[in-house]
């Protein structure tokens, strides 16, 4: 059975270009973000190797521009596509990290709040309610005024906007599991509680939270860069893409475009990647959703 | 129908009681106030007699009593910056960034609409694909990004239309407004422009589901048996069933457009609350912080109560319990 769902998987996959395309930037980006320090020739960050006669090079096709610095250079000669290379990482990191956080907090709280329903569970959704009438970029840019900047707090801020979507999902497809005759065989086979929510109905919940985290790492690199664009996300040492737009930001004004253009574009077809083979997922595991 | 909505303004005011309880706490953890208002060269002394006047000497759940009586008194404290009422300061700031907000949905739903409508009616076409593909890289876009960018095309490169600020604006009803000049609409398409992109693809999705979902009834169906014309139905049976959907996004979008609108302002120096609330961030001004956050707390519970409303006015079939 697993092999023939993952064989048509497959056949629809091959079928869909945008999927592929997706998945292809994903490749891409995730080899950038891996080996890219590698590939590139200069680390941005050692101050030994930037020399500043070579600041504010254009890109190397342009006029001006040096083959040294394929994407040209910002205003300490530092090579743009290795800082993109180095920012991705950072991105990717906190996208990735706060999708894992919010992922285990909100299943959890949805597992219980569909299981035991009752008390617990009308305190945690109506805590999700008066959340999700907030936007998430809102609640985040206010958890990192009120309680300072840096990658962790980046991190508590996305963590604390995000678990609502899991526990909502995760939830509802609780809630109509318990009612399915293998919960009810596996409690008269005299299961523990605990058993039955990791063994049975987590493993079936599982299909749209595959879903949802795809798609929540694109929202988190998302309202991470916008915090870190508006000064309050990670700190100027650890330059996320987003901060990497804000410092272009400044010199944007004198007509120097491809310090911010190239990060921000970056960032564009990174979370388009996440959102065409979201997208593709959700059509495959989920064709109710369709 | 009475009873309900008279639920639902207890809930209202629930929230809002919650919202205030941690807009509060949220802020009691944010640094010291007192070195906000004092000089530098103050001797201890001098700060012990500010921490008095300011209340922060009191317990936190007297401080929050004493704050909460305020708010509901229509006493919303003193910018510590600007030495004037933080409600004062927001009210005037209001209307650029509702005007600015208005500007955007309504382009987006212009835009979305039909786009949507075609869409979901042609789901097969080449060009519906390309709408899908063109809404979810609009998804995609950093919205900051765009408006950087349309700043270095039209104001830094060709100089056709100008970054920043509101241009001149026109007293009406009390309120001063850049869309009744030609050089405030020139100032306000682009941060409009910028801020409408993501609430356009996400009205598109939704407008386009909904009406795949609508045309497959028989009711539609039968609309074509009967000769109905395309238009007429698309329009009349069509999308005036996939609404729901697309009432309940626009309210939610409408709050994020406020939220958003924060960053758009901060590039495009639009002169409205979310630059103001960026501001009071850097400046750390606390009442102006906690005002921002319980207006559009407020503004964004309203809207979702309107929204409720509306449901049940477009929907015979929606009754409230």
């Amino acid at each position: 059975m697993n092999r023939l769902l993952s064989s048509e998987f497959l056949y629809n996959y091959r079928r869909n270009l945008p999927a592929i395309f997706g998945s292809a930037l994903l490749v891409i980006f995730g080899l950038m973000a891996l080996v890219g320090p590698l590939l590139v020739s200069q680390n941005p960050y050692d101050v030994s190797q930037l020399e500043l006669m070579d600041s504010f090079k254009p890109p190397a096709w342009l006029e001006g521009g040096d083959s040294r610095y394929l994407l040209g250079t910002d205003g300490q000669g530092r090579d743009v596509l290795a800082l993109i290379v180095y920012g991705a990482r950072i991105s990717a990191f906190i996208g990735l990290t706060a999708m894992a956080f919010s992922c285990v907090i909100g299943t959890t709280l949805g597992l219980l709040s569909g299981y035991y329903s009752g008390t617990l569970d009308s305190i945690i959704m109506r805590i999700a309610d008066i959340q999700l009438s907030f936007p998430s970029m809102l609640i985040a840019l206010f958890l990192m005024s009120a309680f300072g900047t840096g990658i962790v707090m980046v991190l508590i801020a996305l963590t604390a906007v995000g678990w609502v979507v899991y526990a909502r999902t995760v939830r509802g497809s609780t809630l109509s599991e318990i009612q399915k005759e293998y919960i009810q065989a596996a409690r008269v086979a005299g299961l523990g509680n605990f058993q039955i929510i990791i063994r049975h109905v987590l493993p079936n919940v599982m299909t749209p939270l595959i879903v949802v985290s795809t798609i929540q790492v694109g929202t988190f690199i998302l309202i991470e860069a916008s915090l870190s664009f508006l000064g309050v996300g990670v700190p100027i040492t650890e330059p996320s893409l987003g901060l990497l737009v804000k410092e272009g930001f400044d010199v944007l004004f004198s007509g120097i475009w491809w310090t911010s253009a190239f990060p921000g574009l970056f960032i564009m077809f990174l979370v388009f990647g996440i959102n065409l083979f979201g997208d593709f997922l959700r059509d495959e595991l989920n064709p109710r959703l369709r | 129908m009475l009873g309900y909505t008279i639920k639902r303004l207890l809930q209202m005011t629930l929230v809002l009681f919650v919202v205030s309880v941690i807009v509060f706490l949220m802020m009691s953890f944010t640094g010291d106030p007192v070195f906000m208002v004092i000089p530098i060269d103050s001797t201890e002394a001098e700060i012990e007699q500010a921490r008095r006047l300011l209340g922060l000497d009191r317990s936190l759940f007297s401080q929050y009593w004493i704050f909460l009586t305020n708010l509901l008194q229509g006493d919303f404290g003193r910018s510590y910056v600007f030495r004037q009422p933080a409600m004062d300061l927001i009210l005037e700031r209001l209307p650029a960034t509702i005007e600015m907000v208005l500007v955007a949905i309504t382009l987006a739903t212009l835009v979305a609409v039909p786009l949507g409508v075609y869409a979901g009616a042609n789901p097969n076409r080449p060009a519906s694909r390309g709408i899908m593909a063109g809404s979810l890289l609009g998804i995609s876009l950093p919205g900051f990004w765009v408006g950087m960018m349309l700043i270095f095309f039209f104001s830094v490169r060709h100089q056709f239309l100008p970054s920043s600020g509101r241009g001149e604006t026109i007293q009406f009803l009390g309120l001063r407004l850049s869309i009744l000049t030609a050089d405030g609409w020139s100032h306000i398409i682009l941060p409009a422009v910028t801020l409408a992109l993501a609430t356009l693809a996400i009205i598109l999705r939704i407008t386009r589901a909904g009406m795949m979902e609508v045309m497959r009834q028989d009711y539609i169906r039968f609309a074509r048996a009967k000769g109905a014309s395309r238009r007429h139905i698309l329009f009349g049976h069509g999308l005036k069933n996939a609404l729901i959907p697309v009432v309940t996004i626009f309210g939610l979008q409408l709050g994020d457009l406020i939220a958003f609108a924060t960053i758009t302002e901060t590039i495009f120096a639009w002169p409205g609350t979310g630059k103001l609330l960026i501001d009071s961030i850097y400046r750390g001004d606390r009442p102006v912080i906690v005002v921002y956050l319980m207006l559009t707390a407020f503004i964004f519970v309203a809207i979702n109560f309107i929204v409720d409303i509306v449901y049940t006015l477009i929907d015979p079939r929606i009754t409230v319990k």
